[in-house]
């Protein structure tokens, strides 16, 4: 449900702040342009708001209704 | 349940932009908006100068580059030869009301058939974090180094308001871009201000408040809190002309 | 087609109108209004657009705007106007936009006057804005010739993928001359154009018309393909009058009015025995090199550069092909203040018998 491309992330948080089910963590793994990323703690709780993906400013967070594996 | 795809005017690759920099969050929104309305091969993005720029190795889509200021010109231009198409020019603050003010307030003064979006971060970012005519009191830049004194420099500029008081302009309107309800809103206001475009019903200008972590230094995050406490209360967001607003569509 | 007497500012606007210009944008100033004039009601005419910018620097952006999408657009102007146009001028350099540029030129520096002079010949053939290009600069001395080489201008300009200056003196821009237009060209048949921004391939638009390049190697890139297309102009395109040179001992170097009001002179004074002849440029840029170059310097023994510019702006020009091989001498009036066939007379009789230094 909850994709988060993690090579487009810059490791801001904002996805981490405004989400209401507090189930986004920033990791301590850098991708390949050097930034931090989150990751998801639990997405059964995830009730895809999509307020993650709308304030992501780069667009790396994806939410379908399919289950998805995590990226 | 919501479903969110990455808009496709966006490339695939990150974007310029410095990590919570919402210039990113912007340029995204306005994506959406074009791919909703499947005019992702009908827009044109006309980039003017400064760190909006970098959209042109981020923006999918066609793009006129425009000089420093002139993109209101460039885009009156480009859409009175070529009425059909969607044209917007996405300007910064620097750009929008110091060297291109005159420019600004022609096209909004005839009642040009397009969209500017103005990014408001109240700096000049990509030269260096400079003084911007919408620079807050107070706010320190790397020419306001003990923070901007109105005594010498004036004061902020409130360009929806100056806008608003023309009489050609169809739909002006500000947001802030430090909460999902303020992206959300922006994202109705682009979308609105493109359809009244296509529509062929004149001006629409939309201001999206943003940040800049890099000069304001701050972190991303404290952008948000800063953005609440002194950015919003002095451009206020809202709708500050809307000429269609009892029309039923 | 019928002749017309036509003063010359509408001519260069018509001869516009009849190459398939469809696109106006200007700012009044002195001595070019009729251009923005004629067109604000003939442009709409013809299904073209005509707008009254904001100002100099608007009206240029707004020809960049037009000329992407391969639509025929100019903007005129006069010396201070031209100033603040450089920028528009260098960004359409740079991105490869074609345009026509117009300039009825005024004396100066500053706000100068508003009488004629050809006190831009500088600014127009060696720097019409920041970044080192040059665009064609054509100098018409009649306004047949005004019409003729505003309608060819385009042809330039979209081969090239680059501005082109049309650089006429204020005296031209004000007269009225029996003059004959080509033939209407339509703007559809004029064929789609590679710059052209509705133009795409495939399913996803991604045109672009942008000026800066990266990384800098690109750049030098187009720099190097700017040099070799000037050097192209330099072999191809020079147009020039050569007027009496053949057995001429004293050569006038003379464009525009100025060309005009030497021709005159020179009859006279080849009634009275002088062997006078005179170098008219047509493209100040490419200067015409090569009409110097053959010359036989045992015959030649001066040159005589008559412009309404103090100092004079071409000498220099001059003097890189005579290379001291034979004096050059200036009659030059400047400020807006002109001279007569009297005055040309005088002034190079003067110097012929020796009276000058």
């Amino acid at each position: 449900m909850l994709n988060i491309n993690t090579s487009l992330c810059k490791g801001c948080s904002y996805c981490i702040k405004f989400c209401p089910k507090k189930i986004l963590e920033m990791g301590t793994e850098r991708n390949k342009h050097g930034h931090f990323f989150p990751y998801i703690t639990n997405e059964s709780d995830c009730i895809a708001c999509a307020m993650c993906a709308t304030i992501c400013p780069e667009g790396a967070i994806e939410i379908s209704k399919e289950e998805t594996n995590n990226g | 349940m919501a479903e969110y795809k990455r808009p496709e005017s966006l490339k695939k690759t990150p974007s310029g932009f410095c990590p919570g920099c919402m210039h990113s969050l912007a340029t995204k929104l306005i994506a959406e908006v074009i791919g909703e309305m499947g005019q992702a091969n009908n827009c044109v993005h006309i980039v003017p100068v400064g760190c909006s720029t970098l959209n042109l190795a981020y923006w999918q889509g066609d793009l006129l580059g425009a000089a420093h200021g002139r993109a209101p010109a460039v885009a009156t231009g480009f859409k009175r030869s070529n009425p059909d198409r969607l044209v917007f020019a996405y300007q910064g603050d620097g750009d929008l009301a110091a060297i291109g003010l005159a420019e600004i307030m022609g096209a909004a003064n005839r009642g040009e058939n397009f969209t500017v979006i103005f990014f408001n971060n109240q700096t000049y970012g990509m030269t260096g974090g400079q003084m911007a005519p919408t620079t807050l009191i107070g706010q320190k830049t790397t020419t306001t180094r003990n923070g901007r004194d109105a005594e010498t420099t004036g004061y902020p500029m409130k360009m929806c308001e100056l806008i608003s008081t023309l009489e050609a302009p169809a739909f002006v309107a500000r947001y802030a871009l430090n909460t999902p309800k303020g992206c959300k809103d922006a994202k109705k206001a682009i979308r609105k201000a493109f359809e009244i475009q296509m529509a062929g019903k004149g001006f629409t200008f939309i201001e999206l408040l943003g940040n800049c972590p890099t000069n304001w230094g701050l972190s991303p995050l404290k952008t948000l809190e800063y953005m609440e406490s002194n950015t919003i209360p002095y451009f206020v967001p809202g709708v500050y002309k809307d000429k269609y607003k009892d029309e039923v569509k | 087609m019928a002749k017309v007497l036509m003063k010359g500012c509408e001519a260069i606007a018509e001869a516009a109108v009849r190459a398939g210009c469809r696109f106006f944008a200007g700012y009044p100033i002195t001595p070019q209004n009729e251009i923005p004039e004629y067109l604000s009601w003939r442009l709409p005419e013809v299904g073209g657009v005509f707008v009254q910018g904001e100002s100099e620097v608007a009206s240029v952006n707004m020809v960049y705007g037009a000329a992407a999408s391969g639509c025929r657009a100019m903007t005129s102007s006069s010396g201070p106007g031209i100033s603040l146009k450089a920028e528009g001028i260098s960004y359409l350099a740079g991105t490869g936009l074609p345009a026509v540029i117009v300039n009825i030129s005024r004396g100066g520096p500053g706000l100068g006057s508003i009488q004629p002079a050809q006190q831009d010949y500088l600014q127009a053939t060696k720097a019409l804005g920041h970044g080192g290009f040059r665009a064609m600069v054509f100098a018409p001395a009649t306004l047949q010739e005004a019409v003729d080489l505003t309608y060819n201008a385009w042809d330039y300009a979209e081969r090239d993928r680059n501005p082109v200056m049309i650089l006429m003196d204020g005296c031209l821009g004000a007269i009225m001359e029996l003059v004959e237009f080509p033939e209407m060209k339509d703007p559809d048949r004029l064929g789609t154009k590679a710059w052209d921004l509705n133009r795409h391939e495939g399913d996803t638009r991604s045109a672009r018309l942008l000026s800066p390049y990266f990384p800098e190697a690109i750049l030098e890139l187009k720099n190097t393909s700017q040099k070799k297309m000037n050097e192209r102009w330099a072999q191809n395109d020079v147009q020039v009058e050569e007027f009496m040179t053949e057995d001429a001992e004293y050569i006038i170097v003379a464009y525009g009015i100025s060309a005009r009001v030497s021709k005159e002179a020179i009859l006279r004074l080849r009634e009275e025995g002088y062997k006078v002849g005179m170098i008219r440029p047509i493209t100040l840029y490419p200067f015409p090199k090569e009409s110097f170059r053959k010359l036989n310097y045992e015959q030649v023994k001066g040159f005589i550069d008559v412009e309404l510019a103090i100092p004079a702006q071409m000498h220099d020009d001059i003097e890189l092909e005579v290379k001291g091989r034979a004096p050059i001498y200036e009659y030059c009036r400047s400020g807006g203040l002109l001279f007569d066939d009297d005055g040309v007379y005088a002034a190079v009789k003067k110097i012929l018998d020796g009276g000058a230094k």
